[in-house]
């Protein structure tokens, strides 16, 4: 029994489990329960939210699903309100944001994995890069207010879907560059020796090869990232989403690019500061269909990368 | 092409000018894109501070203490939101703690590793419901469905719904971070705690745990950063972030640093220019940026540290 006397709190347990039959740990199976009971409340409730959200928005989601998800915002009463905009705005900011957000941190993983990797420059990016994930949203929603909407009013139009889909960009380049850097670095560097050895520059290995076996991980993140995008509110609120509603009339798509918007989680919230429960039931129906789209982008995002992990 | 390899002279081996231009350019395009991620920061930095400047140069020092947050009355208690902003994220905290470290050390210490694959992704996916959400269950079932069941005082907008709604949705990115951490720690020192005859809830307790402590500390400072900054689920929850008087009870609405700049920002029009509420929201979002920051480099440090040692 010499060996057990070493670390004093192994040797207490071990000595219990000597001392016990098999099958009698009785703390270690409460343990076991309590951890499982903690897994089943972390990922549990997201079925209580939906279930909540379903039975509140059920007179919506049964009764004029279609008029609710085909008709803009009113603000006369909550039954002739819809959403419409909102899905249309998100659309149109995603877009902005995907355009935005997606060459520049792809561009910017492929600069720090294959140039300058270890460099002091490439030191400094990652940092910042580190530093801008934990920055709040609301805090970029003041970047796109000061310099994207008031600034760059020129480009942008003031508080448009171009100057929210811009910030929305810049809050989710990090999530783009931090995916993309872990993919270009999945890549073995097997296949950029052969690339060089047979000739070719570093634009045509980068091209022709690396990219290509990195494609389908970066596109991954891309996806998540824009999921991301898809369900922020608080920026878009400080970029004029709030009080913006689509003029269509007239209007062809393009220039709606350049006028108010509004945006789907934004129009949520507009329905949940209304009061009464027939605003409540909006809020509920819209929180639906908020949830099964960005589950489903992410799903799918998710669905994909296992399923086309490569294993090198 | 030179017969002989004695003609052979470096310029043969250099490919055409159009490809080494073509080569040399996209590192310059590169280069210059993560030059832009830069700027982006810098920015962020550039706007807040400004703001904030020309708020702290004209405000009269004693509204900053006066009773509580009325911006465009001239009363900008800082203390009411922060008090708020940190009673909420202390509620988060003590819901997604214990809920995401027990999810983690399940994760990484006893499940199947069918049930980890199922499991992971789930967590992963949790991460993207919208705050909004949060904030509408928190009104329309956390506050009338359960609070108010155990405490009849309760207001309809109260910090501990809010708190209890951000706990939900920082639970993954604490369960995420733990668990890292925990597998981080070699698997040499589980095989030599039950070598020695330990259960596996001492080796999990009394081994695994100590070994990934600073990894687990990271979770909570991170977590307790995303809870500071978390601005929907406040706004929409707890209410006040237009006014709010100081007060300390958990059953009362409270505006935060978030969604006292939420509130400002839904009435940017009104204030634009007129009085220093609207400057207030550079200086609310400056102070912001500075505690999140603070706290993400010490938990980020925390991290390295970690992967350092094993």
């Amino acid at each position: 029994m010499s060996v057990l006397t070493t670390p004093a709190g192994i040797a207490t347990g071990a000595a219990d489990a000597l001392r016990r039959r098999p099958g009698a740990d009785v703390a270690g199976s409460a343990f076991k329960w309590l951890l499982i009971g903690a897994t089943v409340f972390a990922t549990g409730f997201l079925a209580v939210l939906l279930a909540v959200m379903i039975v509140d928005g059920w007179d919506v989601l049964s009764g004029n699903l279609w008029y609710f998800l085909t008709h803009g915002f009113s603000q006369r009463s909550a039954g002739e309100a819809g959403v419409w905009q909102g899905i249309l705005g998100s659309l149109q900011v995603a877009l902005v944001t995907g355009l935005f957000a997606v060459p520049t941190g792809v561009a910017t993983a492929i600069y720090l994995v294959e140039y300058a990797q270890g460099s002091r420059f490439a030191r400094i990016v990652e940092l910042n890069i580190r530093n801008l994930a934990g920055v709040p949203s609301i805090v970029y929603g003041l970047l796109g207010l000061a310099v994207f909407a008031q600034t760059l009013n020129g480009f942008t139009g003031g508080t448009t879907a171009i100057a929210g889909g811009m910030t929305l960009a810049a809050m989710v380049l990090p999530i783009v560059v931090i995916t993309s850097v872990e993919a270009l670095k999945a890549v073995p560097d097997s296949l950029r020796e052969a690339a060089y050895g047979v000739g070719a520059t570093k634009w045509e290995v980068l091209s022709r090869q690396v990219l290509p076996a990195a494609l389908s991980t970066i596109l991954t993140g891309t996806v998540l990232a824009l999921a991301r995008a898809l369900g922020e509110a608080a920026p878009l609120i400080l970029v004029g989403a709030a009080t913006g509603f689509m003029a269509f009339g007239d209007a062809n798509v393009f220039e709606t690019f350049t006028g108010p918007y509004t945006a789907l989680p934004v129009l949520i919230f507009n329905f949940a500061r209304q009061p009464g429960a027939d605003w409540g039931a909006n809020a509920a129906a819209a929180s639906v269909i908020i949830l099964v789209l960005v589950l489903a982008v992410n799903g799918l995002a998710i669905y994909l990368r296992n399923r086309f992990e490569k294993q090198w | 092409m030179p017969q002989d390899t004695s003609d052979l002279s470096v310029a043969d081996l250099r490919t055409s000018a159009r490809r080494r231009a073509w080569s040399a350019g996209a590192r310059w395009a590169f280069a210059l894109a993560a030059l832009a991620t830069v700027l982006v920061s810098a920015l962020i930095i550039w706007t807040v501070a400004s703001g904030a400047w020309t708020f702290i140069s004209q405000v009269a020092w004693g509204s900053l203490t006066e009773i509580g947050w009325f911006p465009r009355r001239g009363l900008f208690d800082l203390s009411t939101l922060l008090v708020n902003s940190v009673q909420i994220a202390v509620i988060a905290m003590l819901v997604a703690v214990p809920s995401g470290f027990g999810a983690a050390i399940y994760l990484s210490e006893y499940a199947h590793p069918g049930v980890r694959k199922v499991m992971k992704p789930t967590l992963e996916l949790l991460a993207s419901v919208p705050s909004v959400v949060l904030g509408v269950f928190a009104i329309s079932f956390i506050t009338p469905s359960i609070l108010s069941n155990f405490f009849s005082e309760i207001n309809f907008f109260n910090k501990l719904a809010a708190g209890i709604a951000v706990g939900l949705l920082v639970i993954p990115l604490i369960a995420s971070i733990a668990e890292d951490a925990l597998r981080a720690v070699p698997v040499a020192l589980r095989e030599a705690s039950s070598g020695l005859g330990a259960r596996k809830v001492t080796t999990s307790v009394r081994v695994v745990l100590p070994a990934a402590m600073s990894g687990l500390m990271a979770a909570v400072i991170v977590g307790f950063s995303r809870a500071i900054g978390e601005t929907m689920v406040v706004t929409i929850a707890s209410g006040g972030g237009d006014t709010s008087l100081f007060n300390l009870s958990l059953f009362e609405s409270g505006g935060t640093l978030t969604s006292a700049m939420a509130a400002l920002g839904l009435g940017t029009d009104q204030v634009a220019g007129s009085t220093l509420a609207f400057q207030s929201l550079y200086f609310l979002g400056a102070l912001l940026f500075a505690i999140t920051l603070v706290l993400n480099m010490a938990g980020d440090v925390i991290v390295r540290r970690l992967q350092n040692r094993y």
